[in-house]
């Protein structure tokens, strides 16, 4: 008998009678006066920066040390000046080494924990969002939701494809529990949280 | 054998760094706390942790079923492990038939337990953890002392001299921030030249066929996009049923774990990127064996966030290595006898039963009575120490009888300090009262 079989074989002989399944929908989950607010304040607290963009996202982003002083730059949300790498043109994510600075979309973002939906369809090179230095993430104000119960309900999982929850830039306390930002990832990430009116792309 | 009592006493000998692990642990055990109260619902989301993993422990074939369909549609090729050396084979094989000689690993218990590092090392293949923690106690050659913090029994100085010796940093370089950089040049260059990512597993959907995958330092999703071969491996009780119910668990994980609102990464993998592959190796090595048994189920709820370790007063004072096993603390104690009863027929009792980590763990893993119910079992087993059985039974029999307690109880008040007792090895007893709890309780209720 195949190993498959035989673990399943197994556990059917192990398996107690049925519980239900409760239905988490019914569940009170925390909701914030002010949602924009909230999730400024939880970007901050899990080591991002927040600006709330009222102009042009390139003037905001002009703000930001890092993109100032980048030299490589990928974006997927499209008008952004410095952008200078086509990931279409990436035959191999390894090229993506030496990224300086990347932008992306996010289809929301969780109040409660500061973290961003970011969606790959298929087709780019996800390891941009990881090899880079550093991150900025463009949501919109109106897709800012309370909580993650809330999240789940309005996103869905690309299949096949890659999406991730980021919240913050990439972070260790392994040493000491000295919290050091930057430990393979993103050293810092910057969250803009743009205007409805933008029509931003919201995947990559 | 050395047993858990004779580890520990090697790391209590140094009393300095066993108050100073006590207090780092107690610290994350904190934070835990503060990131608890900032979620009024947080009991009721407990209990639907609870119940979801009941639920899924319920319906486990089915749901592995549905998993796996759902998995080779995404493009993904799954396999099913029944021990872990059949796991380890399956992950070599899929390596050899791709002439991967190096491979990066994002943090996974499951290979912890399965040994995977030295497996392959023994077939010729680089295998190198990513998780910073990891990686320090890889390169010291030990294995983690803490689920989460693999690291957390070591100084900064000691990392330091680690990172001079391996990868030729200055001598007496202590700065965290400092070594950490040191470790992320080192480590780019170990994903830049991985020709497969090995990644664990936190939850698995089934209605999605996806892979999901926690971390900070975001050393799993380097690892899986930039080679073209991604390994997952898994244990078979990470499932459950669909992304509504992975809110609930993504909400208590990191608060549970280290008091974060969120993971910094929280990866949902469906599928391989275009042009490479993903296996998935599902492994039950002793878990259909617990889910057969009503009293001890209920472990396999753990979404190992090590809450139960953090609070454990022992495991505070006695460090991860005294267990001898990967997942340590209050709920290694209740896993590891499953897989081998008599090799740590100990751990059931390198504890308190305080009940603390029942209090704190995120799906109400009833911990303090399995720990009870494994004494019993490994009594009855004959797998306990004489000198225990005898204690035991001895107690047995006085707290029966109220004559034979009161004797007893004045007996030990004046011999307890007088006799030679292990356990006062690393602690000092208390002041003997001068009249028993009756007596005095007899004095107030009636006084002259």
């Amino acid at each position: 008998m195949s190993g498959r079989d035989e673990v399943l074989q197994a556990l059917r002989r192990a398996t107690p009678a049925e519980v239900p399944l409760p239905d988490v929908e019914r569940l009170n989950a925390v909701r914030y006066p002010d949602v924009r607010e909230r999730f400024a304040q939880s970007v901050v607290e899990v080591g991002g920066r927040c600006i709330q963009v009222e102009g042009a996202l390139e003037d905001a982003l002009r703000t930001i040390p890092e993109y100032a002083a980048a030299r490589r730059v990928v974006s997927l949300v499209p008008g952004v000046a410095k952008a200078n790498v086509d990931l279409a043109a990436v035959a191999d994510p390894h090229e993506l080494h030496d990224v300086d600075f990347c932008v992306l979309p996010a289809e929301l973002g969780v109040a409660e924990n500061g973290a961003c939906w970011i969606v790959q369809h298929g087709v780019q090179n996800r390891a941009a969002a990881f090899l880079t230095q550093h991150l900025a993430v463009v949501v919109r104000a109106d897709a800012l939701v309370h909580n993650l119960h809330e999240a789940y309900a309005r996103i869905s999982i690309p299949r096949p494809g890659f999406s991730m929850w980021l919240s913050g830039p990439s972070k260790t306390a392994d040493i000491e529990q000295a919290l050091v930002m930057g430990a393979h990832g993103a050293r810092s990430c910057t969250v803009l949280v743009a205007a409805a009116e933008g029509g931003l792309a919201t995947t990559f | 054998m050395t047993g858990h009592a004779e580890r520990a006493k090697e790391f209590v000998a140094d009393e300095g760094r066993m108050h100073w692990h006590d207090q780092a642990v107690w610290f994350v055990r904190n934070k835990r706390d503060v990131a608890r109260s900032f979620v009024p619902e947080w009991e009721e989301l407990r209990s639907l942790g609870s119940q979801i993993k009941a639920h899924t422990l319920s319906r486990l074939p089915d749901y592995l079923e549905q998993f796996e369909k759902n998995a080779t549609a995404n493009g993904a090729r799954v396999h099913w492990a029944r021990d872990a050396d059949e796991h380890n084979e399956i992950v070599h094989g899929i390596l050899r038939e791709h002439r991967v000689t190096r491979v990066v690993k994002s943090k996974s218990m499951l290979t912890e337990e399965c040994h995977l590092n030295e497996y392959l090392e023994e077939q010729g293949i680089e295998i190198v953890d990513t998780d910073l923690g990891e990686r320090i106690v890889q390169l010291r050659r030990e294995p983690p002392s803490h689920i989460v913090m693999p690291a957390i029994h070591l100084k900064k100085e000691e990392i330091g001299d680690l990172f001079h010796d391996k990868l030729g940093t200055p001598v007496g370089l202590s700065d965290p921030k400092q070594l950490t950089e040191a470790a992320r040049v080192h480590l780019r260059e170990k994903f830049l030249g991985a020709q497969a990512g090995i990644t664990g597993v936190n939850f698995a959907l089934a209605s999605t066929g996806g892979v999901v995958v926690c971390t900070n330092e975001g050393n799993a999703d380097l690892g899986t996009s930039l080679p073209p071969l991604h390994i997952a491996c898994m244990g078979l009780e990470k499932i459950i049923p669909s992304p509504r119910e992975l809110a609930v668990f993504l909400r208590l994980l990191a608060r549970s774990a280290t008091g974060q609102p969120i993971t910094t990464y929280t990866s949902h993998f469906h599928g391989p990127r275009p042009g490479a592959e993903m296996h998935i190796v599902l492994l039950d090595h002793g878990r259909s064996r617990i889910l057969a048994r009503e009293e001890y189920r209920n472990s396999l709820k753990c979404i190992r966030c090590a809450a139960c370790m953090n609070t454990c007063p022992v495991f505070r004072r006695s460090g991860g290595h005294s267990y001898g096993v990967t997942v340590a603390g209050p709920i290694g104690s209740i896993l590891a006898p499953h897989v081998d009863a008599k090799k740590h027929a100990d751990l059931p009792f390198a504890s308190s039963l305080c009940g603390s980590c029942s209090d704190v763990c995120p799906v109400r893993i009833d911990l303090h009575h399995q720990l009870l119910a494994w004494r019993g079992e490994l009594a009855s087993r004959g797998l306990v120490p004489l000198h225990k059985r005898v204690v035991s039974r001895v107690g047995a029999w006085v707290l029966a009888r109220t004559w034979a307690y009161r004797v007893f109880g004045k007996l030990l008040r004046l011999l307890a300090p007088r006799i030679p007792n292990p356990w006062t090895r690393q602690r000092d007893l208390p002041p003997m009262p001068r009249e028993s709890f009756r007596s005095q309780w007899r004095k107030r209720v009636r006084p002259r």
